[in-house]
């Protein structure tokens, strides 16, 4: 952590604040019947992709999931852009063609969230092998939960990654829970990360709520991956704070479950008490950083809402070329 | 007769039939704990247990797959997709092992398996989750294909579908799950191949099935009313279609209109109207007509969404310019 710069530190603790407001202004807009569709949370899950796209470049990749604003504001996408997205507007990353669900912004290489569950792992591969393949340096990272780490991609995909040794990092967001269905449940083993030793990879467990913790472990799988060193196994154990989606009803956990994690596992607040108990940042910078986001977000909501929905003729537009 | 919703109807006739046979049981994702995203699974777990009713991992390819090899292993599956979309992933397993086995090899098994599909366009679920893709499983031979429009067929159908000791796709629109409707008392079927004559009519035949036909009902009232009596189709299966039915209504009324949700493009509408030009082309006298969604998948936002959804106006204009 001492060579950690505040630039790093800085970059935690500004993309951190702007996933959970974002999420909670989508929050409360969906609840508001002003967003349509489908809505997926990632609060309380902040520390994963932070630190993981911490040691990412624009020209590095990821591919997301149904949860995926997080990942996206983490690799550098702009909350205006996002905003309109979600609330189906033409100013939106993809014209309102996709929603929450499918948000992308190839320009800082996030290549999508995926409304199919596994739908990421071999996308991820391939980037990684078009990188391999123009002998660029850049890294793949694929990001998924718990639920997806079942489906038979995960193995198809881990597997030509680990044998062709491509420069891809699979970050699993074990947050405990498949929409209704807990992760013990499904698998008979406790850490997915062990399943690693089948690939020839390493398998490395961390602590997802830390976000220093999650940068470190990230390192090490990107420097290894960018060097020719293949494919590595992340699993961030973590919990999901909110339902499934907006609206969830959550009759499968106690309101107490969730509420402890909150009070005690908060990885924002986690951040802040490390961050100030070692001097990486002191309260008032951590105020400014609260207001200037706070200014972003409600631009963003106006922009979004003053945006035009797509015209009828916009209905063919992309789908060839 | 009682009203229940779709919904219901589709948990009585898994009730009657859980009941009825030790060896039909239910997997999927979601289905126990929480009782299917549209309720339709709901109690069933502490009716039958969690041996019966299961709970999967998200894992389509090996939940249609086991249900293919316990089928041939003496059970009833069924086994509910989530979303019709993700019939995708589980691909190989629909079409090269539980449509072909029974083939292949050489008639030694039955393939007593139910695969429930929600499908169709709901709350701007957006290109992965909104799709109808039936006409897929009309060019694979060996699978059965059903769509009810309205509880007492969606009742109607998945009994017989589960007594049927071959494969059958069981496609029920999200759009669907909440509708009221008379479902009879009791054991009852609907027969699998076989169409229903909704309404009777001279001036044309309108075929449609699933939530679409519910459009078309409110359409024939409409015609009605403009001088304009349509013969009404619900067409229940998709795989095999009933072409006497259809074929029948068409020598009445020399008029052809089909109507569905899927993108018109190699949907169920052509290979009816083909079936029509093919042999029943003397009796026509209009080109047939075909209403189905643009060539695009099904886009986010609203403003978008509601231009690729035909509308109740959509066939009245269309049927009144076939009979024009
Ligand atoms: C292939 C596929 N199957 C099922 C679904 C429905 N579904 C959406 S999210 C979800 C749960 C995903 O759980 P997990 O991967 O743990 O991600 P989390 O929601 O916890 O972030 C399910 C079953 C889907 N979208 N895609």
């Amino acid at each position: 952590m001492d060579k950690l710069n505040s630039k790093v530190v800085k970059y935690f603790y500004t993309t951190m604040i702007r996933i959970r407001k974002f999420e909670e202004t989508i929050n409360e807009y969906f609840l508001k019947g002003e967003i349509p569709g489908f809505v997926h949370l990632y609060i309380g899950e902040e520390a994963i992709g932070t630190g993981v796209c911490a040691n990412l470049r624009d020209t590095d990749f990821i591919t997301s999931t149904h949860r995926g604003h997080g990942h996206t504001i983490a690799k550098g996408a702009k909350v205006k852009y996002m905003m309109a997205e979600i609330f189906g507007k033409r100013t939106g990353y993809c014209k309102g063609k996709g929603g929450s669900m499918h948000i992308a912004d190839f320009s800082v290489g996030m290549l999508g969230a995926n409304g199919v569950v596994g739908g990421g792992y071999t996308l991820a591969t391939g980037a990684a092998l078009a990188s391999k393949l123009q002998n660029k340096d850049n890294v793949s990272v694929c990001f998924f939960s718990d639920g997806a780490s079942n489906r038979g991609t995960f193995h198809e995909a881990i597997n030509m990654a680990a044998a062709w040794k491509l420069p891809a990092i699979f970050v699993c967001e074990n947050n405990q829970w498949a929409s209704t269905t807990p992760y013990r449940t499904t698998t008979a083993i406790e850490n997915i990360a062990d399943r690693a030793i089948g690939y020839g990879i390493p398998g490395v467990i961390v602590d997802g709520n830390d976000v220093f913790e999650v940068y470190k472990e990230a390192e090490k799988a990107v420097d290894r991956a960018r060097s020719g060193g293949g494919p590595t196994l992340i699993e961030a154990k973590t919990y999901r704070i909110k339902g499934h989606f907006v609206g969830d009803p959550e009759m499968y956990r106690t309101k107490e479950e969730v509420k402890k994690v909150m009070e005690e596992n908060d990885p924002i607040a986690r951040f802040k008490e490390k961050a100030t108990e070692k001097g990486l940042m002191t309260e008032k910078e951590m105020q400014e950083i609260d207001k200037k986001i706070e200014k972003e977000i409600n631009e963003a909501l106006k922009f979004a809402s003053e945006s035009p929905s797509p015209e009828p003729e916009e209905l063919y537009q992309d789908l060839y070329v | 007769m009682r009203e229940i919703s779709f919904s219901e109807a589709t948990l009585e006739a898994m009730k009657e039939e859980m009941e009825r046979d030790e060896k039909v049981f239910i997997m999927g994702e979601d289905i126990a704990r929480q009782g299917g995203i549209f309720g339709q699974f709901r109690g069933l777990p502490q009716l039958f247990g969690t041996e019966r009713v299961r709970d999967t991992p998200i894992t389509e390819t090996a939940i249609v797959g086991a249900g293919v090899g316990a089928a041939m292993a003496g059970m009833r599956p069924v086994v509910d997709m989530h979303f019709a979309d993700f019939l995708g992933v589980a691909m190989d397993e629909v079409f090269n092992q539980m449509a072909k086995i029974r083939y292949m090899f050489g008639g030694q098994t039955t393939m007593p398996l139910v695969l429930r599909a929600p499908d169709g366009i709901a709350r701007s679920a957006a290109a992965q989750h909104s799709q109808s893709i039936e006409a897929w499983f009309l060019h694979v031979p060996g699978l059965k294909v059903v769509i009810p429009s309205n509880p007492a067929d969606a009742k109607g159908l998945l009994k017989s579908a589960i007594r049927d000791d071959n494969p059958v796709i069981y496609f029920e629109h999200k759009g669907l799950f909440p509708m009221k409707g008379k479902v009879p008392d009791g054991e009852h079927f609907v027969p699998i191949g076989k169409a229903d004559v909704a309404k009777e009519g001279t001036d044309l035949t309108i075929v449609s099935y699933s939530l679409m036909m519910n459009r078309v009902k409110e359409a024939g009232k409409i015609l009605e009313d403009k001088g304009i009596k349509a013969e009404l189709i619900d067409l229940r299966t998709i795989s095999p279609i009933d072409k006497e039915t259809i074929f029948e209504s068409l020598a009445k009324t020399k008029k052809l209109m089909v109507v569905h949700e899927a993108v018109k493009i190699g949907g169920v509408g052509a290979e009816i109207a083909a079936m029509a030009a093919e042999e029943m082309l003397d009796y026509l006298d209009a080109p047939i007509k075909r209403l189905g969604a643009p060539f695009v998948p099904v886009p986010f936002s609203p403003a978008l969404e509601k231009l690729v959804k035909i509308q109740t106006d959509d066939i009245v204009q269309a049927a009144e310019e076939l009979c024009r």
